[in-house]
């Protein structure tokens, strides 16, 4: 029996249907490695990155309200923690991975706090500058390893480990994060969202927990920026490059807003399509926005939405 | 005894302007616990603004409110709420994509409500549905589980009602809450109100629909042009000439 | 002394690059992202049509600002327009244009990223030369941005304060609802805005780009030039726009003059951070900087 939200299981048959495109997705994840050469279990991994990402924006987007432009300052801001903690610390990546993820949200949070105050597009447009001013500082103040960058950095123990983790890291995020939407604290951000004045006339300091909420966008893309740095053993301003904000806009918006399922999906498709455009050099960046674009224009509901609705109405398809 | 020692809520000389407007102007009244004052006067007379300058929303021009004899002016919103006073809004917004229930989600986590249930009593899924079905959300016909957004108007302002009363609070500040309703819809919500009264909440009802309000209410305040032209028994408040002036106008002079 | 007068030549510049972008939020309130992408993309069309068209300069100008415009006006009928109400998608929109323009641009050749040797895109100062004002050497470029910088200010306060559709643009700015009561078409009156500020990002870039190349990079440094101006001045304010625009062009170039040239962007980022801690909208915003009141 189907209502919308609710379900009485009643039989074998409608467990299936409610746990077989959950159960398709992961299984179809993690059999990827398997299946796919070196060249594309790398490009695999990359995916996994923007996928966090989009998971991150997609939160924040449509869970609270907030528009981030800047995913690359998380990634930059979790690479370099981690590798500098790597280089002069001589830390293991597995500890500093989870060290960076952590402190690097941390950094973010705070650097984004003042603009949490206030209405949403100031968010939007600190969170765009915010890398870029990354950029001039690092190379102003020239530390860091400046324009160079750092390598020699340790690597992660082997391939499979490489994309295991970053598969369950993937997974793990998107039921945990969609847990946290129907929870009390989720629920709060979603009121935040749909009425702030009433949220604070019911005692709830919206400024906290918005900053919470960042917090955990932040963390969840600062793990991927630490993971990136000691997949390829080097840290340097492309941590920052702009790929890191607009890639996982463009997947978000493609697989669906709010379905925080999509924006996976819509990563594990972009990415692969931005790799055969390489040699193109920046066209990559050119078709992502134009893709993004046409979405929102003609079918804003995103590829998540409509093949969920595609799928609860299979009874009814018709041969045409 | 001294009466203003007792008041539960006062507000001293307290003005607000916007730009060129005087919307409010050196008002004063008080709150006694446990009682119904009703908020009248024209279109435009500085009621709403009252409401927001006491529950933090606008910032005063100069001066005070107090609670429970400490100062709250100047204190943000939410910590206004969590000291127990709470209001309704007059163009009112439930947080439309969420499930009825859900919206008292949000006050039923507040550090107000967290402190006197002393952690979390029961689940607050229930909790919410209780409190919806104690002002009319019958739970036979789901209505509890409906989307906020696809509610009547009737049970919306009830869920209004209903977020304040999650919080537990001392006072609730109810902004046109009779507005849009019918005859029936308000007969309804009357008892509801009277018996929140009961359990020792104040509450201040910002209303036009007179009739109504006058059934319910202790003592009442007329405003006009921001500020307080009277203050009384409903029956001796429309009595005075000022009061029908500022509703009804002057005679024409002959 | 030469501070002064390179203070006032840059303040002028962030004031023109500014103006364009605090019109269209005031009037819409979207921030058009692609605000420094056609800057960009002007510079490169002028040169285009001067160099490998073999156009005369100011045909080239006057046909490049008529093609911003166009542009303007075409990114909010066909995309902006369709996601009036919704502020997450307006923003997401407008961005992803910006990054179209420039990164197409960037892929054209323009000297962008490192490592790219090739021509670099200049355009002609409108006259060579300097002249020596109070003991300090200023090209004629310098002067005449100064010139065209107030003659603009000028032009755009009698605009909007003589004509009818200026008019429009200030009643849709401060209450949107109420113009739109008073027969205002508000659609229309963002695609002029839209048009406008196109133009005049355009405007800004031919007067301004001759001071040096025309780079992809540019097109983001007047992005967060404009975006500072707006967030230290107040967003949708226009004496504060102007106000910001002087305070931080001495401000950069003092912090030139006394600790090198690279800290100026620290110097940018500092301001801007201040502002939001201690007076979030701005100098003179107008506009509250949390949500409405009810």
């Amino acid at each position: 029996m189907r209502t919308e939200g609710l379900y009485a299981l009643s039989s074998w048959s409608d467990m299936a249907y409610l746990l077989a495109p959950r159960v398709f997705l992961v299984f179809g994840l993690l059999i990827l490695p398997l299946v796919l050469d070196m060249y594309w279990q790398r490009v695999l991994c990359a995916a996994g990155i923007y996928a966090l990402l989009a998971i991150g924006f997609d939160f924040l987007a449509e869970y609270v309200g907030l528009v981030c432009l800047g995913g690359a300052l998380f990634v930059g801001t979790g690479g370099y923690i981690s590798g500098l903690l790597n280089v002069s610390l001589g830390l293991p990546p597995l500890l500093c991975i989870p060290i960076a993820a952590v402190s690097g949200a941390l950094i973010s949070t705070i650097v984004l706090i003042p603009c949490l105050r206030l209405r949403g597009i100031y968010f939007a447009i600190v969170s765009f500058m915010f890398p870029l001013f990354a950029v001039f500082i690092i190379i102003a103040l020239g530390v860091f390893g400046s324009t160079e960058g750092i390598s020699a950095l340790d690597l992660l123990p082997n391939r499979w480990f490489e994309q295991y983790i970053i598969l369950a890291l993937v997974l793990a995020s998107v039921f945990s994060v969609r847990r946290l939407v129907n929870e009390d604290f989720g629920i709060i951000l979603r009121g935040i969202k749909d009425n702030d004045q009433a949220v604070r006339s019911s005692g709830i300091n919206i400024t906290m927990y918005k900053v919470k909420a960042v917090f955990v966008a932040a963390l969840i893309g600062c793990l991927g920026g630490a993971y990136l740095s000691h997949l390829y053993g080097w840290l340097g301003l492309s941590l920052f490059a702009m790929d890191f904000s607009i890639l996982p806009i463009a997947a978000t918006v493609m697989g669906g807003m709010g379905t925080l399922v999509g924006p996976v999906i819509g990563a594990f498709i972009l990415t692969p399509m931005s790799e055969a455009l390489r040699g193109f050099g920046q066209l990559r960046v050119v078709v992502y926005c134009l893709i993004l674009i046409g979405f929102m224009v003609y079918k804003p509901e995103g590829l998540m939405n409509y093949l969920e609705r595609k799928y609860h109405q299979f009874e009814r398809w018709e041969k045409v | 005894m001294d009466r203003r020692a007792q008041a539960l809520l006062e507000v001293r000389d307290i003005s607000k302007a916007f730009g060129g407007v005087q919307a409010v102007n050196d008002v004063s009244f008080a709150l006694h616990k446990g009682k119904i004052v009703g908020v009248i006067g024209p279109n435009g007379s500085g009621k709403t603004t009252i409401v927001n300058l006491i529950t933090g929303f606008v910032r005063a021009d100069s001066g005070e409110v107090f609670f429970q004899g400490k100062r709250t002016t100047g204190l943000p919103p939410h910590k206004i709420a969590n000291i127990g006073i709470t209001r309704t809004f007059q163009n009112m917004r439930p947080y439309h994509s969420l499930a009825a229930y859900k919206n008292l989600i949000v006050p039923l986590n507040s550090p107000r409500v967290r402190k006197t249930a002393g952690g979390k009593l029961g689940d607050n899924n229930s909790v919410a549905i209780d409190i919806l079905e104690e002002i009319g959300f019958e739970r036979d016909a789901r209505v509890p589980y409906k989307t906020a957004g696809a509610l009547p108007l009737g049970y919306l302002k009830r869920l209004e009602l209903g977020r304040c009363i999650a919080l537990r609070p001392e006072i609730i500040i109810c902004d046109e809450i009779f507005s849009g309703l019918s005859m029936s819809e308000i007969t309804t919500m009357i008892p509801l109100l009277e018996k929140l009264q009961m359990e020792g909440v104040t509450i201040m009802m910002i209303e036009h629909r007179l009739r109504e309000l006058f059934r319910l209410v202790d003592s009442v305040i007329v405003m006009h042009f921001g500020r307080k032209i009277a203050e009384g028994l409903p029956e001796e408040v429309m009595r005075k000439d000022e009061v029908k002036r500022a509703y009804l106008g002057t005679e024409r002079k002959r | 002394m030469d501070i002064i007068i390179y203070g006032t030549v840059n303040s002028v510049i962030f004031a023109l690059i500014a103006v364009g972008f605090t019109l269209v939020y005031g009037v819409s309130r979207v921030p058009n992202f692609a605000h420094g992408s056609i800057y960009v993309l002007v510079g490169f069309l002028t040169w285009s049509f001067v160099n490998s068209f073999h156009m005369n300069y100011i045909p080239a100008i006057i046909l490049s600002l008529g093609i911003a415009a166009l542009i303007g006006l075409v990114i909010y009928r066909l995309i902006l327009i369709r996601m009036r109400g919704m502020p997450t998608s307006e923003i997401i929109a407008s961005f992803a244009v910006s990054l179209i323009i420039l990164e197409g641009l960037r892929m054209q050749g323009i000297a962008g990223f490192k490592g790219f040797i090739g021509p670099f895109y200049v355009l002609q100062p409108f006259k060579e030369g300097k002249i020596n004002i109070l003991g300090v050497f200023v090209d004629y470029q310098r002067l005449i941005i100064v010139g065209a910088g107030l003659a603009l200010v000028t032009l755009l306060w009698l605009f909007t304060h003589h004509t009818k559709t200026g008019l429009a643009l200030r009643a849709i700015a401060q209450d949107e609802q109420a113009a739109m009561m008073l027969g205002v078409n508000s659609d229309r009156t963002a695609t002029i805005a839209l048009a406008i500020g196109s133009a005049l990002a355009g405007l800004a870039a031919v007067i301004i780009l001759p001071l040096g190349n025309i780079t992809a990079e540019t097109g983001y440094r007047v992005l967060i030039y404009a975006l500072a101006v707006c967030i230290i001045g107040g967003l949708g304010s226009w004496a504060g726009a102007v106000l910001a625009s002087f305070l931080l062009g001495f401000a950069m170039k003092i912090s030139t003059a006394l600790f090198g040239a690279v800290w100026e962007s620290v110097v940018l980022v500092g301001m801007i951070i201040l502002i939001l801690l201690f007076r979030p909208s701005g100098l003179l915003g107008k506009q509250k900087e949390l949500e409405e009141r009810v």
